[in-house]
């Protein structure tokens, strides 16, 4: 789950890292009354889950409430790489010296938290990583020991930090881990962590923040959990998440219900394999879990017939300890409660395969056909959409 | 012979009296499994299937001498059961549970570097050896005894894989899976010394995922260590960047992890790769 700059700056702010004092606007007005109250040059800042606001015209100065409120009349409702913005950040201006970049993350093949920090910050970072990757100094965090004051002093000194700025340097960086850690974070980024220069002095200050927490730890961060923004999000996968499926929304026309996420990709890409040449391919990735009733298939097969696009349904269910003749009941109870004129290929295989099978015939569907193999159940449900293209 | 478990495993149940615990253990006992006991802390002293549960692992490693053990405890508790299993020195840990925090598990991972156990998982299917024993959750009609050692990262399709060669009539010495997980005990590589040095497995079936390097580190394994033939699957050749497709370790980040990379990593290194699960039993005749 991302959370946006704003939820990410309040959150840095509440473990000590110094952070513009903004308010968030969902209206014009509402932006010239904040920039009224922070008074001076303010920036206003869409708030979206994409990256390149610069660039798109998403981020404005403004040096009094009126402009406030016309950059916010043109940032709301812009577009950007198809986020659509319904709120800005409206943020007290800064003198900015110099830019930094600070994240944590963790590292998946070292198993480990991985603190990253340049000089070079403002840009993207994967930028950087490309063009100068001896401009990131990277060090691991051991779990077990967390972020020690030596490493801190290591990366102050690789990156050159004036040394008047290394204390606070150092406090942040702490605040960041403990950020991250009490956070359940997969990603706290800084960038830039500026050097300002406020009241005749220096100090470091976060100008912008992101923040994903790990899904799985949701259970145990439900303050973080209340902040998800759904507006972001295609109407199905919110469905999804609350019917306890997996789903991702892909652009082809062949809805797949499967129940495994291995088993789901390889239905994805059958399909794919056979659709390319005509512009076919999978709808969606859905995965019903193991032992899956017929409540979580009525779920799934509504969040397929949702999609415009879906012509035709790929049914794919291996029966493991879940029997075959069970799920093809179940099925059936869904597509009893669940109507649908969309043709239906229906592939059951493992354990009591053909009494599943034989009830799904039996039942006398109307447009649907069996599969026994994933190859011919994706071929087949590549044909029909072909036929309805015709 | 076969790896990691056999008829003489002694396997102890961590979350017996749990609905998913009991009901697996009454599938496994079926299929041979010796089940010593269980774990549920707070039901020490009462019978479960005619097992024994007990408040810890500590306590029932001590009354059943049990060698193995498999985790049914649900997320917020599950890094905590392997920590106890850990330190109670079982030998063979596998943790079924789905959805384990990846700060929990990086902890978790590095405690058990310093031990002498190991854990295959967690988000995994178990493991079985056919005709012998299973742990966890695999379906027992899907496998055979055979000399194809399998190994993979997904549930549904291993079980589709090894489906299909049964049904071909070529049988399997171990099948396990290793978990969905971003991190996990077992990998591609552990597993595949032991098929390598295991006399009776004489072919490998990899499947792979999007996500991580594992595949990658895997194929630079089989090109410099393995003398025996090994196919491999990938799935996920169409799935969009950035978007986690239902297992927490299959996502590509920033153009890596890719199913197109995993690929060529196998070709080049002489592995031949299935374009889809049913096509796995002709690669390997």
């Amino acid at each position: 789950m991302d959370l946006h700059e704003y939820q990410a700056k309040r959150r840095f702010h509440k473990f000590g890292i110094p952070v513009p004092l903004g308010k968030v606007a969902y209206t014009p007005d509402e932006a010239a009354t904040i920039a009224q109250e922070l008074g001076g040059l303010v920036v206003v800042k869409a708030q979206v889950f994409t990256g390149g606001r610069g660039k798109a015209g998403g981020v404005k100065l403004a040096k009094n409430p009126d402009e406030a409120r016309t950059h916010a009349e043109a940032i709301l409702g812009m577009d950007i790489k198809g986020h659509k913005v319904h709120k800005v950040l409206i943020d007290p201006g800064a003198n900015i010296k110099k830019e930094l970049y600070l994240s944590i993350t963790n590292d998946r093949a070292a198993r480990r938290p991985l603190l990253m920090c340049s000089a070079e910050g403002g840009m993207d970072i994967e930028e950087v990583n490309r063009t100068m990757p001896e401009k990131i100094v990277r060090i691991h965090i051991d779990p077990l020991l967390g972020l020690r004051g030596y490493q801190i002093v290591e990366v102050a000194s690789q990156i050159d930090l004036p040394r008047h700025l290394w204390r606070q340097f150092n406090k942040i960086c702490r605040a960041l881990y403990e950020c991250f850690t009490q956070s359940d974070a997969t990603l706290c980024e800084i960038n830039p962590l500026a050097i300002v220069e406020e009241n005749g002095e220096e100090i470091l200050k976060a100008l912008d923040g992101k923040m994903s927490i790990d899904d799985n730890a949701l259970f145990r961060q439900k303050e973080l959990a209340d902040e998800r923004d759904t507006s972001a999000e295609p109407p199905e996968e919110i469905q999804a998440r609350e019917a306890d499926l997996s789903y991702v929304k892909l652009d082809g026309q062949i809805g797949c219900m499967v129940n495994g996420a291995g088993l789901a990709m390889a239905t994805m890409d059958m399909t794919g394999h056979f659709g390319e040449a005509y512009g076919i391919g999978p709808a969606n990735f859905l995965d019903i879990g193991g032992g899956a009733g017929p409540e979580k298939v009525a779920a799934a097969l509504r969040i397929i017939l949702a999609d415009p696009n879906v012509k035709a349904i790929l049914i794919n269910i291996f029966g493991g300890i879940t029997r075959c003749d069970d799920v093809a009941r179940g099925l059936l109870t869904a597509l009893d409660e669940v109507k649908t004129d969309l043709p239906l290929v229906i592939r059951l295989v493992g354990t009591n395969q053909e009494e599943g099978l034989k009830i799904i015939e039996e039942a006398n569907l109307p447009n649907t056909q069996g599969a026994r193999t994933l190859y011919e159940a994706a071929q087949k449900a590549v044909e029909i959409v072909r036929e309805g293209m015709n | 012979m076969a790896i990691l478990i056999d008829k003489d495993t002694r396997l102890l149940v961590q979350g017996i009296t749990g609905k998913q615990g009991m009901f697996h253990t009454q599938q496994m006992i079926e299929y041979g499994t010796n089940v010593v006991g269980g774990v549920t802390p707070g039901k020490g002293g009462e019978w479960v299937l005619g097992k024994p549960v007990f408040d810890t692992v500590a306590r029932a490693k001590e009354a059943t001498d049990a060698n193995c053990s498999v985790i049914y405890v649900p997320p917020p508790f599950a890094a905590d059961a392997i920590l106890e299993a850990i330190d109670a020195g079982i030998e063979l840990i596998v943790c079924i549970t789905e959805g384990i925090p990846i700060a929990d598990m990086m902890v978790v991972r590095k405690y058990l570097d310093q031990s002498n156990s190991r854990l295959l998982g967690p988000n995994c299917p178990g493991l079985l050896t056919p005709g012998q024993s299973k742990v966890g959750i695999m379906p027992g009609f899907i496998a055979t005894p055979g000399n194809v050692g399998v190994v993979s990262r997904s549930g549904t399709l291993t079980y589709e894989a090894v489906f299909a060669l049964t049904e071909r009539g070529i049988g399997q010495t171990t099948c396990v899976g290793i978990g969905g997980d971003p991190i996990n005990g077992t990998s591609f590589i552990d597993v595949l010394e032991m098929f390598e040095a295991d006399p009776l497995t004489e072919k490998v079936v990899l499947i792979g995922e999007i996500g991580g390097d594992g595949e990658e580190r895997a194929a630079e394994y089989i090109q410099k260590h393995m003398t025996k033939p090994v196919v491999a699957f990938i799935a996920g050749q169409r799935a969009p960047e950035g978007r986690t497709m239902g297992h927490a370790g299959a996502l590509i980040e920033g153009g890596s992890g890719t199913a197109a990379g995993k690929i060529a990593a196998f070709e080049k290194a002489g592995v031949r790769v299935a374009e889809y699960p049913e096509q796995i039993p002709d690669l390997l005749s």
